[in-house]
């Protein structure tokens, strides 16, 4: 039965879509708890998973679909899934936040989703079906089903809030798509010199037949390159990410905004060692080491800039994410395991930061009705349970011990140093600081009351501001998703040694 | 902007172009992917392992069944989301949508429509059945009959193509094909071998190992064939309408 | 010079003029995409540059000596009467051999099945977020869209 898991992680969300679009408009309690079940079950499996792939050494759970021994052949013939210890914690990531996530939306599907209560828990489970997928597959062509599988599901829940999201959403659109399609021809590419679509086959067939100096394989791996930027919203390609997330509505931003730019991250840390490996990547004879480190830094530098000088708390987020994205590309282009690991640990501690600060975003623009930071004021008289939850998001993202947020970045540093690149370890500690000016800022105001002299003439841009009289803390079961985020921030900032250790002994 | 898009353009085609030197020529049978070892068992051992001629529908449908149950999963999703996001629950029972309600086209397309509609609808049928020994399958005939169903709207007014095909009957429609898909998928995972492995079918169904992927190939293509019928005549109604599903075009 | 052109044109264009066209195919998609200011010819360049990867696709699969890829028992390219009711199916394939050059590549024809129903997945839903779109802004051009948003809200 164990042998099963990987499949069986995809299946239930994907019956419990189906499910709750049988269940239909009447009944909208159902379809929430219709969803909680799948999710939930889907995480406990996952984590299951994860026992399983460390016991006995288990490196890797290999499945075939449709059960296609190679036999006469040395290639593989189907599909098959591929889980080794970082997609099972990858994977477990994705369904417990999506899991959740799932609780904070109990109170706002019926007033944001307008009586499509049912679709947008069918989309919600579809998308984290395609996550799942995405993560664990092992064959490239199916990896470009699914990104197309998450996408589609993003761009109808972004376009289903106001106007402005509609807008961010057709621009997503038409980005999303020239990124996939660019990452479909470089597995064109591929395909024609090689003649197989499964990761390991094509990194076997590279090898043998000393392929690697051939131009097609190198435009091949530009073009792969590419088209995963702009998923992951990479500096600068990064234009749509700051509307998409901002303007989307606060149940559907908090399920997009941790895990679709890591995943895409992940897909990039298998495809530069799994796909092509790590002696192409890394080779002196190609330039492009220096440059993409270089690009990292002024994504960091840029994305906290740009942070800095917004007033709006969800666009500051977003252009957090595309700065800690810059952190992750910088960390994997390194060139040794070190910024590996980091990178690959600042995935799940980034979905975890992320996550949590926008719960807690969405929280307060909630209640306040205005997204405005200057509106924060003395919130922690006035919601003292959710300030300390973001307390904790916001203390990871300037990377205070002992959230994760410090040991990321402290393998990270760690990383950069052993490859003697300074500037990238330059950029780390600035990020750093103009994360600590960002929040300290915030704490200031939320604390102390209203700073004097401060103008305000803008206008709040959330969707769904719902101003209250008079404010006060929210219901449980907005409150409880915001607290497991906190402590997952802590938890795997506590557990980073063994996290580390199973990380790097993947990644050899 | 232009100048910047003829740039970018430019240098992307260049980059892409640079690559052809090595590339294989047109039509060159000895090329890595034409005369691959994957290839080369699909070409060479397809009809003996799974007794089905058409090698497309055959890595279609079982050696890549995966990824075609994900492309129907892709399918639903594009219906589902169009629903979410452009259906307007509040304004259907409006009486001024109903008051010029539509009688289609003239009387000549209606006419005509109903004479060619059970034809297109018994070909959609066979491309579907046949899928096995000519090209076809069940995207192809679901489309044709998804397009049956638009043809009766459009010549017959959607508020008659309502009636034999309502927004709920539509929604079931589409669960129930991908039920049927991922449904025989875990019905191979019960039977003991992996998911979508029809090899372990030939205890309950007729025939061996190798016949059991035959039928499961045609089961599952049913599977997707009602799906994608179901939601084709529901992109056209909520795309025509604008949402709102009372008048068609 | 013209001799070196001709030999260029000759190596490189000739043999392999299917990645030529689909390639300029695909840039003209782009240009589309990235440059016009209309929402719906935004969305028929991305039709464009999607079709023409399909059509590059396929034709990677093609052969100068196949055929479709469906194996025809009637055909005159047929070797030997296969035994259809034999039980064995060893002595199938040893009476019935087949010359795989004589065959289109299935693969890519697989591949491009799915991706054909990909594009038509995002071309539909992008047409109904321009409809949303249209509803709202009553405005299909992006700058005018821009100009409205711009006094109203900030960035």
């Amino acid at each position: 039965m164990t042998e099963h898991f990987p499949i069986l992680i995809l299946l239930v969300p994907l019956f419990g879509a189906l499910i709750v679009v049988l269940l239909g408009r009447e009944r909208p309690e159902q379809c929430w708890i219709t969803s909680l079940i799948s999710l939930g079950l889907s995480s406990i499996i996952s984590l299951f998973t994860i026992i399983v792939v460390l016991s006995d050494k288990v490196q890797t759970i290999r499945y075939r679909m449709g059960g296609w021994e190679p036999e006469s052949t040395v290639f593989e013939v189907g599909i098959e899934l591929r889980v080794d210890i970082l997609a099972a914690l990858v994977v477990f990531a994705v369904t417990f936040v999506g899991f959740v996530n799932t609780i904070y939306s109990k109170t706002r599907a019926e007033a944001e989703a307008q009586g499509k209560v049912p679709f947008f828990y069918a989309l919600i489970q579809l998308l984290i079906v395609g996550l799942c997928g995405i993560v664990m597959t092992n064959d490239a062509f199916n990896l470009y089903v699914l990104i197309e599988i998450t996408s589609l599901t993003s761009y109808a829940l972004i376009a289903m809030g106001n106007r402005r999201a509609a807008l961010s959403s057709f621009n997503y659109v038409i980005m999303g798509t020239i990124g996939a399609s660019f990452y479909l021809l470089g597995v064109g590419y591929l395909y024609i010199k090689t003649g197989t679509l499964n990761i390991d086959d094509i990194r076997m067939v590279l090898g043998n037949d000393k392929l690697w100096e051939h131009q097609s394989i190198i435009v091949a791996f530009i073009f792969i390159m590419l088209g995963v930027w702009t998923k992951m919203a990479f500096f600068p390609l990064h234009g749509w990410l700051p509307n998409a997330y901002a303007y989307a509505p606060s149940m559907t931003g908090t399920f997009m905004a941790p895990l679709m730019t890591k995943v895409m991250v992940y897909v990039m840390i298998r495809v530069m060692l799994w796909l092509f490996g790590d002696k192409f990547v890394y080779s002196d004879q190609h330039v492009w080491g220096e440059l993409v480190i270089w690009m990292s830094v002024i994504a960091i530098v840029a994305g906290s800039l740009l942070a800095l000088a917004r007033t709006d708390i969800k666009k500051m987020l977003t252009y957090l994410i595309v700065a800690e994205v810059g952190y992750m590309v910088g960390g994997a282009w390194l060139g040794n395991v070190t910024g590996q690991a980091g990178a690959f640990y600042h995935i799940l501690s980034d979905a975890a930061m992320t996550f949590c600060l926008f719960i807690a975003a969405s929280i307060i623009v909630l209640r306040i009705g205005d997204s405005r930071v200057n509106a924060f004021d003395n919130l922690f008289r006035k919601m003292p349970l959710t300030m300390i939850g973001f307390t904790v998001g916001a203390l990871s993202m300037i990377g205070l011990p002992p959230t994760c947020g410090f040991f990321s970045k402290w393998y990270l540093i760690r990383g950069g140093i052993e490859a003697g690149q300074w500037e990238y370890v330059c950029a780390l500690i600035f990020s750093s600081l103009v994360n600590a000016v960002i929040f300290f800022r915030i704490f200031e105001r939320a604390y102390f009351g209203k700073i004097a002299g401060v103008k305000e003439d803008f206008s709040p841009s959330d969707s769904d501001a719902n101003p209250d009289t008079s404010i006060k803390e929210v219901p449980w079961s907005m409150l409880v998703p915001l607290y497991i985020a906190s402590v997952s921030v802590l938890l795997l900032g506590i557990m980073n040694r063994p996290l580390f250790e199973w990380i790097q002994t993947a990644l050899k | 902007m232009k100048v910047f898009g003829l740039i970018a353009v430019f240098v992307v085609g260049l980059l892409l172009l640079s690559a052809t030197q090595d590339f294989p020529s047109w039509g060159d049978p000895r090329s890595a992917a034409s005369d691959g070892e994957v290839s080369s068992f699909y070409i060479e051992k397809t009809e003996s392992v799974t007794k089905v001629p058409n090698m497309v529908t055959a890595v279609l449908a079982d050696f890549r069944g995966y990824d075609t149950m994900f492309e129907t999963v892709v399918i639903f999703i594009a219906g589902i989301g169009i629903i979410a996001v452009l259906r307007n629950f509040e304004g259907t029972d409006s009486p001024s949508d109903h008051d010029n309600d539509d009688d289609g086209a003239g009387l000549l397309a209606r006419f005509t429509c109903s004479l060619i509609l059970p034809f297109i609808q018994i070909f959609a049928l066979y491309v579907v059945a046949h899928g096995h020994h000519s090209p076809g399958g069940g995207f192809q005939g679901g489309v044709m009959f998804g397009a049956s169903y638009i043809l009766l709207a459009l010549a017959f007014g959607l508020s008659k193509a309502k009636q034999l095909f309502s927004e709920r009957r539509t929604m079931i429609f589409a669960v129930i094909g991908i039920f049927i898909y991922v449904g025989w998928g875990v019905l191979c995972l019960l039977l003991g071998k992996e998911f979508l492995n029809y090899s372990v079918l030939d205890s309950i169904l007729p025939g061996d190992s190798m016949m059991a992927r035959s039928h499961s190939m045609l089961v599952v293509e049913i599977g997707v064939a009602f799906t994608v019928t179901a939601i084709m005549f529901s992109m056209y109604s909520n795309l025509s309408t604008r949402g709102r599903l009372s008048k068609g075009l | 010079m013209d001799p070196i052109i001709a030999n260029f044109i000759e190596e490189n264009i000739v043999p392999k003029f299917n990645y030529w066209i689909y390639v300029i195919l695909m840039m003209i998609g782009l240009y589309a995409m990235i440059t016009k200011n209309n929402l719906i010819k935004k969305l028929i360049g991305m039709a464009i540059f999607q079709t023409a990867i399909i059509l590059f696709y396929v034709s990677i699969g093609v052969k100068e000596t196949g055929g479709i890829p469906i194996i025809s028992h009637h055909g005159p390219d047929h070797h030997q009467e296969a035994e259809v009711h034999s039980e064995e199916s060893s002595k199938n394939l040893k009476h019935n051999i087949i010359d795989k050059d004589k065959y289109a590549n299935p693969l890519p024809h697989v591949l491009m099945l799915t991706a054909i129903v990909v594009g038509v997945s995002t071309l539909g839903l992008a047409l109904a977020i321009s409809q949303r779109i249209h509803k709202s802004f009553g405005t299909l051009e992006e700058d005018e869209i821009l100009n409205e948003l711009r006094p109203g809200g900030h960035d």
